[in-house]
């Protein structure tokens, strides 16, 4: 394996991702994410002179909707998704420290 | 000697669209609805959700766009920029990185050169990008918790991106001024800073003067209005050069300006971990906007204000100050000039904005946006006054009632009787029972004490309850003494 993922990188993605891994699993995801980046360098190696970039698989574009109010009122859906609720808002840990 | 520094700012304006959904699905882009009634599955970020775009975005950011006199994008596209916050419920806001609709345009704005000369300036807009909004987190301190409002996510915002071209609070309340007139005038939001459809991020740098590299910047949060906007800027320039002059360096950081305390914080930094891991949105496809679609939106652009204001200089006969306050808002512009299409003298519409509608507004803390009278009802109570129907007293108790409610003036005058009286004979005899019931004056004013006459026009005036016109009534007084 060319790209080596050391062990300061993992626990960077660990908190971007908010991912929680023990010992093995980081072990595995430095294993995985090696490999995906020497295919990644893989891919590189193709000649892509005069090639446009791609940006979508299919080759469709201005897919629109008008500006029309097409949706109700929705809440007790929407909020039967919530794990908690109060007053008719989702209930989330507090962001900072009141 | 001490160093000479100087402030460099760029900005980070976002505006919210004036759609009537979202930027991504159907629902309600309505202000004050109950909590998560606008919601649907798309912008709670429920999985397997479909965004589709809502066409009104391109065409009210192309707008902005060409009005800012920046190269249009013709092939642009989404992208998701990654990070973890409650009121982001995908976990990622779609945006724009790599190919933002708009680019490399500027504004002029009216400012002053180094020797205190007026001077205009352009201000280069680096790059306006499409995006969506986020939800309102409400903090509950007693449970300990946040509980999040969906409604406004999902509404559609630009972000208008500044060059660091800017060197003053002034520069800066001059450019921000400049955008919202543009954009006001386009129709495409009410830019409102205070109720957060027009938001202000302000990146700043002190350098010494003449220096060519530049120094470190900060980024400053929570601007919601012009004076704050001003007062952080100070703060901020001089918190800056405290930390050079002590030998300390500025720290690039984002900082939040808490505008009761009058002083700003820094941002946790882990909080705010600048590492949104951009990539391609697989689920919306890209925008193709061709050039008979941007000719289109060329085509039907409104007539902004520097035209307005050229064009009132040469068709109506009214101050330019009364021009500059008029223009200076796309919605009383359009009053003054549907009251005029309704048959009123320029000079007494201008006269009923500048007096008596800028005072009730400042009475109620209100913007001219707010002003929800009908140019047909201003026009009605102008010919009113004209043919001397109601006096200027009453015509002001009206138009006070117009303002607050936007009732017929007409209608308004004839149901609580205010109409002057210009039956001769009845005034004519009330003018003669003041005339005896108070003899004091009447000598004074024939031994010669003129002024004595304004108390007896006083006096008719209060048994006419108001309904007589003030100049008749002075020329009958005259006559009978």
């Amino acid at each position: 394996m060319a790209n080596i993922i050391d062990d300061a990188t993992i626990e960077y993605v660990g908190i971007l991702a908010k991912l929680e891994l023990t010992d093995e699993e980081k072990e595995q995801a430095k294993k995985d994410m090696g490999s995906m980046l020497d295919y990644i360098d893989k891919l590189g190696e193709l000649d892509t002179t005069g090639v446009e970039p791609m940006s979508h698989v299919f080759p469709v574009q201005n897919v629109f909707r008008e500006d029309v109010v097409t949706n109700g009122d929705a809440r007790e859906q929407i909020l039967a998704n919530a794990p908690e609720e109060k007053d008719g808002m989702f209930v989330v840990p507090q962001t900072f420290p009141g | 000697m001490a160093k000479e520094y100087e402030t460099v700012i760029g900005l980070e304006v976002h505006v919210e669209l004036a759609t009537k959904t979202k930027i991504f699905c159907g629902c309600s882009t309505q202000f004050g609805g109950a909590p998560n009634s606008h919601t649907c599955p798309v912008c709670t970020g429920m999985p397997g959700s479909l965004p589709v775009l809502n066409k009104q975005v391109v065409e009210y950011a192309v707008a902005v766009g060409l009005a800012a006199n920046c190269k249009i994008t013709q092939y642009c596209k989404f992208d998701r920029k990654n990070y973890f916050y409650p009121d982001n419920p995908q976990n990622y806001q779609i945006s724009q990185l790599y190919l933002p609709i708009c680019r490399d345009g500027y504004v002029e704005i009216e400012t002053t050169d180094e020797s205190g000369e007026a001077c205009s300036k352009k201000i280069g807009i680096h790059e306006i990008h499409m995006e969506e909004d986020a939800g309102k987190l409400i903090h509950d301190d007693w449970e300990g918790c946040a509980l999040v409002d969906y409604n406004r996510s999902g509404v559609p915002l630009i972000e208008i991106v500044s060059e660091p071209d800017m060197r003053s609070a002034d520069e800066v309340i001059a450019y921000l001024e400049k955008l919202r007139l543009l954009i006001q005038y386009l129709g495409a939001s009410d830019c409102k800073l205070q109720e957060g459809s027009m938001r202000a991020d302000v990146n700043l740098s002190v350098r010494e003067r003449g220096a060519r590299e530049f120094g470190t910047r900060t980024e400053m949060k929570n601007l919601n209005s012009f004076r704050s906007i001003a007062r952080a800027i100070e703060g901020e320039r001089q918190r800056q050069i405290d930390l050079l002059e002590s030998g300390e360096a500025v720290i690039q950081e984002t900082r939040r300006w808490d505008d009761a305390r009058e002083t700003s914080y820094a941002m946790r930094s882990k909080e705010d971990a600048q590492d949104y891991r951009y990539f391609p949105d697989p689920d919306l496809v890209p925008v193709y906007i061709d050039d008979a679609w941007i000719e289109r939106i060329r085509n039907s652009q409104p007539e902004f204000r520097e035209a307005k204001r050229k064009r009132y200089r040469e068709e109506y006969d009214i101050p330019d100050y009364d021009i500059e306050i008029i223009t200076g808002s796309k919605h009383m512009a359009d009053i003054f000039e549907a009251t005029i299409a309704c048959g009123a003298a320029p000079k007494k519409v201008s006269n009923w904005l500048m007096v008596e509608t800028l005072r009730l507004l400042k009475e109620r803390e209100e913007d001219p946006e707010d002003i929800a009278f009908s140019p047909e009802h201003l026009a009605k109570l102008i010919r009113l006054t004209e043919e001397k129907v109601i006096n200027s007293t009453v015509a002001k108790e009206v138009f006070e009632e117009m303002f607050r409610a936007d009732i017929d003036p007409e209608e308004y005058v004839t149901e609580k009787g205010l109409k002057m009286v210009s039956d001769d004979g009845a005034l004519r005899s009330v003018v003669e029972e003041v005339i005896a019931a108070n003899p004091q004056s009447v000598e004074d004013y024939r031994n010669g004490k003129e002024k004595a006459i304004g108390f007896l026009v006083g006096q008719t005036m209060k048994a006419m309850k108001g309904k007589a016109d003030p100049g008749t009534v002075n020329a009958l007084l005259k006559e009978l003494l």
